[in-house]
């Protein structure tokens, strides 16, 4: 558990934010300039804040009425970077093996040979970063940040500089990551695909505030927050298991409220699937509809209706367990007359879950 | 070399070579420090060093001789201390000739050094920082390295510089042929006896051949370092 509260002054800007991280991947999301990168370098000890306590555990990292501020060094960190600043003097190998030698004797530390396999740098290990590509590069910055045993991994938009293929790429070996790493992840984003994937807890920062804090799923489905995410982006989270694989080249995935179908996802059956559902995909029907090109027909309850400044109206659902967001049009919605507890159906092409919105739960 | 050169001549040209290397190797600790200070450090006096370590290539080498006579000369505030606490001694000593052409040498090494540790990318430090790595570990495992062509460029044209030194020398420590008479010196003095122009000759050609030497080392040497940092 991360806990983190700063406050800090600059010229024409005031950080103050509180929160904590729990175990998994925590992702701090907001327009560029709400503080993001800043509480990332507070939290690194790159920044001294006015007043303010970082603890990891039990380990304080500072804690300024205290008077403790610990190095960057002593702070047992992995810090992944945008530009993954690898040493360029050094082979790959020595700059996964460069923090393990900093580390403390006996330091729960991953494998090597393991980590190297998962992030599949086997092959570059004998290069120098000079030789390598911006996705390579960033695979190997994540190992060594991964294999330095840290206390805290820190990752400051580590995809932002690949195109979309790498991100596609390397977002599933965070998730990895993600999964086998038993300290937090703190993770800079301003891309609500990347929060959908990856993120366990989500924190919503706004010119310097926490505007939202809590857990992903819940934060993706709630209304009110949508607007502060991006309205056009807005989209929830729906986890299934894949069940099988059809031979017209869709798969069927097991969803408490009815199966789904989508294009063939590449898992194995029996894995539990996190699906991005974009509101604006969401179609709502009265009835069960007939005679509808659209697969997958859902039952579902309406929890909230949420009118919008415009045109456009936000119906929360609740579908099985998961809640989620339908955008439509507030001339639809009273037009079906939407009130909460109502029992409908929603409705949803198979081929508009792209593959990118698709990941392990 | 007997063969070729007489022994003063040999001599000359063997404690040049003496003092350059002295000079050069002794000064490249302090050279790397103060430049790492000038690059990266902020402390007041800051300008002060910097117009201290670049005084002698600006004064006229004979007046940096004789303030170095005044210093560090047998009865000079620090000679006469260094004379009775360990019993060194710089003027009209060999080892005078070699402080003589490190001060000389030391702005060049420093402004060679210190534009490499500018080349050197901040972030990839902080990055060591956040690995583990204390500041003289960073230092020692990041920028060290870095800086390795910046070092040798700063070395060899500091030995270069050392191995030219004229004016600070002679007014230092004199001209005293198998004590302080270094291949500058040697040539000049050659040169003021008739006949000796043979002489003088063959010590410049001698003087050219080093220069270039130490020129294609070092080229060689940063094409080396450059190569091995590009990666592949």
């Amino acid at each position: 558990m991360l806990s983190v509260a700063l406050h800090h002054r600059f010229a024409g800007f005031t950080l103050d934010v509180r929160f904590d991280a729990p175990p998994g991947l925590t992702v701090l999301f907001g327009r560029s300039g709400a503080g993001k990168s800043t509480v990332v370098q507070a939290v690194a000890g790159l920044l001294r804040p006015d007043q303010g306590r970082v603890a990891v555990a039990d380990m304080v990292l500072t804690d300024t009425a205290r008077g403790v501020f610990l190095p960057p060094h002593r702070r047992r960190l992995g810090y992944v970077f945008q530009d993954s600043r690898l040493f360029p003097h050094l082979t790959v190998r020595q700059n996964l093996l460069y923090g393990r030698w900093f580390a403390p004797r006996g330091a729960p530390a991953a494998d090597f040979d393991r980590t190297v396999a998962l992030l599949g740098i086997g092959p570059l290990l004998d290069r120098r970063p000079g030789a390598l590509s911006g996705g390579e590069r960033q695979r190997v910055a994540l190992g060594r940040a991964f294999l330095a045993a840290p206390n805290l991994l820190l990752m400051d938009e580590p995809l932002a500089a690949l195109d979309e293929e790498r991100k596609a790429e390397i977002m599933p070996l965070i998730e990895r990551l993600r999964d086998e790493a038993r300290v937090p992840i703190l993770y800079v984003s301003h891309s609500l695909p990347e929060v959908a994937r990856l993120a366990t807890t989500l924190i919503l920062l706004d010119e310097g505030r926490v505007a939202r804090q809590g857990p992903v799923a819940a934060l993706l489905s709630d209304p009110a927050a949508a607007a502060a995410l991006g309205l056009r982006e807005a989209g929830s989270l729906l986890t299934a298991r894949l069940a099988a694989q059809d031979a017209d080249g869709l798969s069927r995935l097991d969803h408490p409220a009815g199966p789904i179908w989508l294009p063939r996802v590449e898992a194995a059956p029996g894995t539990p699937l996190r699906l991005r559902l974009m509101a604006q995909d969401v179609m709502l029907a009265l009835t069960r509809p007939e005679g509808i090109s659209a697969l997958n027909v859902l039952p579902a309850t309406v929890r909230d209706v949420h009118a919008g400044q415009g045109p456009g109206t936000l119906v929360q659902l609740a579908i099985g367990p998961d809640l989620v967001l339908a955008r439509i049009t507030r001339r639809s919605a009273e037009a079906l007359s939407l009130t909460p507890g109502q029992q409908i159906f929603a409705v949803l092409k198979a081929v508009s879950v792209a593959p990118g919105n698709i990941g392990p739960a | 070399m007997t063969g070729w050169l007489s022994p003063a001549e040999a001599q000359a040209v063997w404690l040049s070579l003496k003092v350059s290397a002295l000079a050069t190797v002794v000064s490249l600790p302090l050279g790397i420090f103060v430049a790492h200070a000038l690059a990266r450090w902020n402390f007041p006096g800051k300008q002060v060093l910097n117009g201290l370590v670049h005084l002698p290539l600006i004064l006229p080498p004979v007046v940096t001789g004789y303030l170095l006579l005044l210093t560090f000369g047998r009865k000079g505030v620090i000679g006469a201390w260094l004379d009775q606490t360990l019993g060194l001694v710089f003027a009209f000593r060999w080892t005078g000739a070699a402080l003589a052409a490190g001060v000389m040498a030391f702005p060049l090494m420093v402004r060679a050094i210190r534009l490499a540790i500018e080349a050197v990318d901040p972030k990839l430090e902080q990055a060591a920082g956040t690995l583990g790595a204390s500041r003289p570990w960073v230092f020692a495992t990041v920028t060290l390295p870095l800086i390795l062509p910046g070092i040798l460029a700063g070395s060899i044209l500091a030995f270069a510089k050392a191995m030219g030194e004229f004016g600070a020398t002679i007014t230092f420590v004199s001209n005293i042929p198998g004590q302080t008479q270094t291949l500058p010196s040697a040539i000049y003095a050659f040169l003021q006896v008739p006949g000796g122009e043979p002489q003088a000759f063959r010590l410049v050609l001698i003087a050219i051949a080093i220069a270039m030497t130490a020129l294609l080392l070092s080229e060689w040497i940063s094409r080396v370092v450059a190569r091995r940092i590009a990666g592949a």
